[in-house]
């Protein structure tokens, strides 16, 4: 990542107006062409992994819904459909296609807000505004259903907390027909614009070979051409009794995945309409059993959850040590299986391309947040530690500043020895 | 006429119509037709009328930084410079009558002059206030500055050619005598309104500050009064191009131009408010519909489709000409 090229060096982020979270990219310039480029991040590194694992299983689903403010849904029934792994629960259909549910209407939410950034990053701003106002009509349909805009709290371990009435269903249903409508319009217009074709055809291309050597995942791999998704692949939820189509694409352009990420809520409409006919009938939950009578019963295991967030393949890692608190919480999510291909996609744009060019694989940057630790240092760098560099470090950083009280090993937070 | 009369009139040409306030005004109030109509066309509410006042006397009374790395002269300079251009080329443009507050044979080029002003004013404040963002912006600012200028020069001289002169009270009685030329003017027309939308830096011509790439390029360092200026240079420099480009291809004052005394000056300024209202309505509404265009897609269009058609505008002006001079059958 890090090729010398001559030529004036400019800094986007971490604060620029085209990024929403803070990351930095390095570009080095010939001109309006981008030679060289050099990705920093995680500016915004929250610990939640850590943090998550002084909370049980049941608090931890609330913690870890806090990663992202747009996939929320996607991180708690991840972490859900770990521990019931963990636990071997059968969750009950109804509570599967109430997930599946909420699942796609988070994936149009999130799609049509990135449709809008889209457009606003490549200055097309009547764009960025009709999206977020039909964005308007699954947000009021998550409202109404959970009672969150947001977060919407409606899994918990072994199915859902809250039920689907028939009021309900048939709002869903009515909110589908006025979407269906507007997402014909943007099929129409969006990819047939001419000024938006001049912006986004052969735009930070990403090549089939490219997205399949550095795994990207999502929207960005199936406009590659690779069709890769988690609810094909690996069906979880209700995804293996509904029809729908993965869409691919094979340019791997700005106007491929924009096409495809369209092509997707036309998709998750055809999906939601199938759910919320033929819901079954039957419990919420697989046990009746309270939370803490399940949580006694959790083996010394692991487990590995994936699901398709609307950004691509999520991963979240759980460790059991047979306590009601995980051992060990790993979550890879989609974007940082992205950022490389951005990087690449760079090299040789026009520095006007930048802007779409990270907006196009649609980054969570914040949610990518980790800490990394080199543990053979053989890396280098101002900022590279290996285990026994970093804790001399915290020791130094410590005795430096004697106003702040040092964690003890019996603190809240850091637990773990 | 004394010459204490001459200069009385003079003054209130310069200083109230159709010079500073009222230029001030219409200004502003163009400005808040714009985001009115700019807001509605993307299903928004939009400011209410005295937000673009509003802001002005915000930044008035805001700080006025000048950066460590800038050259404070040039840099201080700059936004009146451009502030100034636009303001004088107003009294060049036909407002009320055919004729404009002052007038002579080869004030068209005077005025054209004027308004490349502002462009310049933003190179120089630009480059000069030391900042990354601003040196591409203003590099984005000159490169399409000489692609719109052209094509620019090119349409405003097919009136010219038509008319014969290059005055721009002349081109709009000669309009106004002819108003059929309205239509062989379509072309040309068409070509001033996109360079004058490059010439204001608005979507899809917005590079120099595109918003996501630069944070605003050029004007990154300018805050308070000199960002004001600029601001009321944009807005003016809007009602100045919509006014040049009403009286050389929309007849100016015509037909309220036929009418004498408070009867003839009440209409023909209200058939200026319409024309130049129409004209800066059409750039808003081509602000809405498009996004914004790379540097070098902007320079191919303006070269490669707008010069051609301005040429052959020319062309067609100077065989309409001969025709209706009875040279050709």
């Amino acid at each position: 990542m890090s090729e010398k090229a001559s030529g004036t060096e400019i800094p986007v982020g971490p604060q620029h107006p085209s990024l929403k979270e803070p990351a930095n990219f390095t570009l080095t310039v010939d001109g309006e062409v981008i030679t060289g480029a050099e990705m920093k991040l995680s500016y915004n590194h929250r610990g939640i992994e850590q943090a998550v694992l002084s909370k049980s299983y049941i608090e931890a689903i609330y913690l870890l819904e806090r990663i992202c403010g747009i996939c929320s849904h996607a991180h708690t029934s991840a972490f859900t459909q770990g521990v019931e792994d963990l636990l071997d629960l059968d969750v009950p259909p109804r509570a599967r296609y109430i997930r599946t549910l909420i699942g796609e209407l988070e994936r149009i939410h999130s799609h049509m807000l990135w449709l809008g950034v889209a457009g606003h990053e490549i200055g097309f701003d009547t764009l960025w505004q009709y999206a977020w106002r039909d964005r308007e009509i699954v947000m009021d349909l998550l409202e109404e259903i959970t009672g969150n805009r947001v977060h919407y709290s409606i899994n918990t371990i072994g199915g859902v907390r809250e039920d689907l009435t028939d009021e309900q269903r048939q709002t869903v249903l009515e909110g589908m027909d006025d979407l269906a409508e507007r997402i014909d319009f943007y099929q129409q217009t969006v990819p047939n614009e001419e000024t938006v074709r001049m912006r986004c055809e052969d735009v930070g291309v990403v090549s089939e070979e490219l997205a399949r050597e550095y795994c990207a995942v999502g929207a960005v791999g199936r406009a590659s051409g690779v069709p890769t998704d988690v609810r094909k692949d690996a069906p979880y939820a209700a995804y293996d009794e509904v029809d729908f189509d993965v869409i691919t694409d094979d340019r791997g352009d700005l106007l491929a995945r924009t096409v495809v990420r369209i092509g997707e809520i036309a998709q998750a409409i055809r999906i939601i309409r199938q759910v919320a006919e033929k819901i079954p009938e039957g419990d919420l939950k697989a046990s009746a059993k309270p939370p803490q009578a399940l949580l006694a019963q959790v083996p010394e295991e692991d487990a590995v959850s994936r699901y398709e967030a609307p950004r691509g393949e999520l991963i979240h890692y759980l460790r059991a040590d047979g306590t009601d608190t995980p051992e060990r919480v790993h979550i890879r999510v989609p974007t940082l299986a992205n950022w490389p291909t951005v990087v690449e996609a760079l090299k040789g744009s026009y520095i006007a391309d930048t802007p779409i060019v990270v907006a196009g694989i649609d980054p969570c940057i914040s949610c990518t947040s980790r800490i990394g630790v080199e543990t053979d240092g053989s890396h280098g760098g101002e900022n590279a530690f290996d285990l026994d560099e970093l804790r001399e470090y915290g020791i130094e950083w410590y005795d430096d500043h004697s106003a702040v009280e040092r964690p003890s090993p019996e603190f809240d937070g850091g637990g773990r020895p | 006429m004394s010459l204490e009369l001459d200069l009385a009139t003079g003054l209130v040409y310069l200083l109230v119509f159709p010079g500073f306030a009222f230029l001030f005004v219409y200004g502003l109030t163009a400005e808040y037709l714009d985001r009115k109509l700019y807001a509605r066309l993307q299903n928004r509410v939009g400011p209410p009328l005295v937000q673009p006042l509003a802001d002005f006397l915000k930044l008035l009374a805001k700080e006025s930084a000048v950066p460590e790395n800038a050259t404070a002269r040039i840099y201080n300079a700059a936004p009146l410079t451009g502030l100034a251009g636009v303001f004088t080329a107003m009294l060049y443009i036909p407002v009320w009558s055919e004729q404009a507050a002052f007038a002579f044979e080869g004030d068209l080029v005077v005025v054209l002059f004027l308004l490349s002003l502002p462009s310049f004013s933003l190179f120089f404040g630009g480059w000069y206030s030391g900042n990354v963002f601003s040196r591409i912006g203003t590099t984005r600012t000159i490169t399409q500055l000489f692609g719109y200028e052209i094509p620019f020069f090119l349409a405003a001289f097919a009136p010219a050619v038509a008319a014969g002169t290059l005055s721009t009270s002349g081109i709009a009685a000669f309009v106004a005598a002819n108003p059929w030329y309205v239509v062989v003017f379509l072309p040309a027309f068409a070509i001033a309104l996109l360079s004058l939308q490059a010439k204001l830096e608005r979507i899809p011509f917005d590079i120099p500050e595109a918003e996501t790439e630069l944070a605003t390029g050029t004007l990154v360092e300018y805050s308070g009064r000199k960002l004001a200026l600029f601001r009321l240079t944009k807005d003016v420099e809007l009602v100045v191009g919509a006014a040049l480009l009403s009286a050389l291809f929309l007849g100016g004052p015509a037909p309220a131009g036929a009418l004498a005394g408070t009867a003839g000056l009440t209409a023909g300024v209200i058939v200026f408010l319409v024309k130049t209202l129409a004209v800066i309505a059409l750039l808003t509404v081509l602000k809405a519909v498009v996004a914004r265009l790379r540097i070098e897609q902007m320079v191919d269009v303006f070269y490669r489709l707008l010069v051609p058609v301005a040429l052959a505008q020319i062309a067609l002006v100077l065989a309409v000409g001969l025709y209706t001079n009875g040279v050709i059958p």
